[in-house]
């Protein structure tokens, strides 16, 4: 009867089965191609993939090459020009060489752990509980803090002369003065990696959260709960394996930075030795050019060891699925998982208390005067530590903000620029893609910056704001365009077909549709971007050979030995300068859409 | 000829035959219904004759309007105007930027502009609807505005996907009705897919379907 027809053909929804099921299968070549596709026309847009592509991977590999040339005994400057291994010899035999690494490799897979640990902990606590969305939103001002500031405020909280110390001395401790202990830059590098777990935890947890949204979580739990799972086991044997898949890239890239930073050791680190990273830059800026090719070699070595890192960390996934699979098979209702997935969501929350308390701490130091130990808190307040910065600081705050505001606008217009050809022409990003785009946040900065300042200084480009955009564009278009393209992608692709079935084009159909429906998304994404671009250090080093100056650089040279008010508004600014994007990006597509709808 | 025609036209999906061949013509002010359950294809031959096509399909045969074949033509030059199971008014326009969006360009002068789509709009039974959001209508006030925003563009034939799919059943008579009248007064050749007979029996034309086996009866409608 009818009845049944209708009642069938009630899945035959907004998209047609057929439809979908064939967006995904590959277009065969030979067959008569339907003349509706709009692929016959030149565009310009078709030249965008390979355009985005070029503009960061051909530095990468320029750099890459540049670095490994010296390496191993080629550098003309010098006038070496036969394959040796001699830097390798001298950085081998570098004092303190073994336990440089055994420090850059230690913090690195410890912090990348432990902010695993927290993010899974939290979105576990947060899978039994509702309101995870308003979570996701609490989380920008984690997220936009840059590594530098959170490990600089750090340090001012936990230093043996910081502000927790102040707040039970001398009562507690009897310390009258700051005692001798080294809690930063303690020889273990624990501070060291505190600061990089506490600042990537907010990173991981926003991208578990996204990936729990996606693998229809609650469902699981449910049916986990059902056969009688306590809720936190539950989510460490149906949920984590699920979302782990999807959060592998980030944390590769997350092992990749810890393994590789140079800005939070600098801060945190300890000096004598310190992280390889460390002692590459040390060399590499050293007056000193026969050090240049023993700076290459311990670069080369930084890529290798986040090449082995990331294998090493891929076997031991291997090894945690067998386990968490024969884990599964038993049946356990109870066991250590939920404990431990506790303490890590307990992690979580101490982490983001942290960066919230490095930030307060560093405001509080910025207008700071006459604080002495151990007071808990300055006697006066005031703005004078601001009014003798201000001449510096705006000057600082002008470069920071017009690169970040350069690099995250041709990262929005290529990434722009790609989504929209890829729907034009019913195109479907491979998984290759994805790895491509990731490319600059796995490969260590360091391994192919120091080849590409050689090239830039042959191009007469070293030092100039292009290079140090440039340098910044191929760190913020991974974050831009991974923030733009889910949204992107989702975008109902039957308003184009009305529009177009209105008469439109497809430029008037991006610009007056879809540009304005993503108003939101292309908000975000450009606050990402920006405060991507604030925090680099290590590119605005090396492009602006250290004569480009931003808040990022300024903050990293003033926490070797400055004073702590100096220190504390330069850190605040850069700290603050991300956040008011932020705040800017979320209230000002409801302002335009709300003037928009008066106008119209 | 006028009206629009679909000459031999068959859809194959990855070389599995989809649709077709298949020939229709419909006369100026006509409806033709087609009609199959869901994975039929019936929508894929709207996006055939609108110009979207996903690149999986692979289709042959002529499509015509008004004796002009537009087979070629990017969509938006076909002049065929489509409307979906959701009204899909542009959220980030008010409901009189929205009809204005479809209004033809060559209406240069902005109180002309405005002119029509006031009309528009009372043709609609909406007057002084134009500042309003269009989130702010009820659900066949919104089928009207888009199925006028469609009109105000000028289309020599008009496709219907399901579009009373998502209305309750009084609303669905109205609009439906209100859809119909309009495609008429204007000599719109009109071609409708739907799985719902009453749609068919409404539409009051022929009624064409597609995606049964042919070794079974033909479902009952």
């Amino acid at each position: 009867m009818s009845g049944r027809k209708s009642y069938e053909s009630g899945a035959d929804g907004p998209h047609p089965e057929p439809a979908r099921a064939g967006m995904s299968l590959p277009a065969r070549e030979g067959r008569r191609r339907a003349a509706t596709n709009t692929t016959f026309r030149a565009d310009p847009l078709r030249a965008a993939p390979a355009l985005t592509l070029a503009l960061f991977l051909l530095p990468i590999g320029a750099g890459l090459l540049g670095t490994l040339a010296p390496a191993f005994g080629i550098f003309p400057a010098l006038g070496e020009t036969q394959l040796s291994l001699d830097p390798w010899r001298d950085l081998v035999a570098q004092p303190g060489f073994a336990t440089s690494l055994r420090l850059t490799l230690t913090s690195g897979f410890l912090s990348t752990a432990l902010a695993l640990l927290f993010a899974c902990g939290f979105a576990a606590l947060a899978s039994t509980r509702a309101g995870t969305a308003r979570l996701e939103r609490a989380l920008a001002p984690l997220l936009a803090t840059p590594h530098v500031a959170v490990a600089i405020g750090l340090a001012f909280l936990i230093a043996s002369s910081g502000f927790l110390a102040r707040v039970v001395s001398p009562w507690l401790t009897g310390w009258e003065r700051p005692p001798a202990l080294a809690i930063v830059r303690d020889p273990w590098g624990l501070s060291y990696v505190a600061g990089l777990a506490i600042k990537e935890t907010a990173y991981l947890v926003l991208m578990v959260l996204a990936a729990q949204g996606q693998v229809r979580a609650a469902q699981a739990l449910a049916a986990a709960r059902a056969l009688g799972y306590p809720p936190l086991v539950a989510w460490a044997k149906v949920v984590l394996p699920a979302i782990y898949r999807q959060v592998r890239l980030p944390v590769y890239a997350v092992l990749a930075f810890s393994l590789s930073n140079v800005e939070v050791a600098v801060v945190l680190a300890p000096g004598t030795p310190p992280p390889l990273s460390v002692l590459a830059i040390r060399w590499f800026s050293s007056w000193d050019l026969s050090l240049y090719p023993t700076a290459a070699a311990a670069a080369t070595l930084q890529l290798l060891v986040v090449v082995a890192g990331i294998g090493a960390w891929r076997l031991a996934e291997i090894a945690g699925k067998r386990l968490h699979r024969a884990w599964c098979a038993r049946g356990a209702r109870h066991g250590l998982a939920g404990p431990i997935l506790g303490i890590g969501g307990a992690g979580a929350v101490l982490s983001g208390v942290l960066v919230l308390g490095a930030i307060a701490v560093m405001a509080l130091w910025s207008v700071a005067e006459g604080w002495r130990y151990p007071d808990a808190l300055p006697p006066t307040l005031s703005l004078r530590n601001w009014a003798r910065a201000a001449p510096t600081l705006v000057d600082l705050v002008g470069t920071t903000a017009l690169v970040a505001a350069c690099a995250t606008a041709i990262a929005l217009a290529l990434a722009l620029a790609c989504l929209e050809n890829e729907a034009r022409r019913d195109l479907k990003p491979g998984a290759g893609a994805l790895w491509l785009l990731y490319v600059p946040l796995l490969v260590p900065q360091i391994a192919f910056l120091f080849g590409a300042q050689v090239a830039l200084v042959r191009l007469d480009l070293d030092a100039t704001l292009l290079a140090v955009v440039w340098a910044h564009l191929l760190f913020v278009l991974p974050y831009v365009f991974l923030s733009l393209a889910d949204p992107f992608r989702a975008l109902d692709p039957r308003y184009a077909r009305i529009a177009a079935g209105l008469g439109a084009g497809p430029w008037r159909t991006f610009l007056a549709v879809k540009l304005p429906m993503l108003a939101r998304p292309i908000a975000t994404a450009f606050a990402v971007g920006f405060s991507v671009s604030v925090a680099l250090y290590l590119p605005t080093l090396f492009a602006g050979a250290g004569r480009i100056m931003t808040l990022t650089t300024e903050a990293v040279t003033l926490s070797s030995g400055a004073d702590r008010r100096v220190v504390g508004v330069t850190a605040f600014a850069q700290a603050a300068l991300p956040l008011l994007v932020y705040a800017a990006a979320l209230a000002v597509p409801g302002l335009l859409a709300a003037r928009r709808r008066v106008a119209a | 000829m006028t009206g629009l025609v679909l000459d031999d036209v068959a859809i194959t999906l990855d070389g599995r035959p989809l649709v077709g061949p298949l020939s229709i013509e419909i006369a100026p002010g006509e409806v033709v219904t087609v009609m199959g359950p869901s994975g039929s294809g019936k929508s894929t031959l709207l996006a055939y004759v609108g110009g979207f096509l996903p690149k999986a399909f692979a289709a042959r045969g002529r499509v015509a309007v008004d004796g002009t074949e537009i087979g070629a033509l990017p969509p938006e030059k076909r002049a065929v105007g489509i409307l979906f199971q959701d009204d899909l008014l542009f959220p980030h326009l008010s409901v009189g930027g929205n009809l204005a969006f479809g209004l033809r360009g060559s209406v240069r002068e902005a109180a002309r502009r405005r002119a029509l789509v006031e009309e528009a709009l009372a043709q609609a039974n909406l007057a002084g609807f134009a500042d309003r959001d269009p989130a702010t209508l009820s659900g066949g006030q919104r089928a009207r505005v888009a199925l006028m925003r469609t009109l105000l563009a000028e289309p020599r034939a008009l496709l219907l996907d399901e579009p009373f799919g998502k209305l309750d059943a009084t609303l669905r008579h109205d609009v439906r009705a209100f859809v119909f009248a309009r495609a008429r007064d204007r000599g719109l050749p009109t071609l409708l897919v739907t799985h719902d007979a009453e749609d068919a029996r409404a539409a009051g034309g022929r009624v064409i379907e597609v995606g049964v086996d042919p070794g079974q009866d033909a479902p009952r409608s």
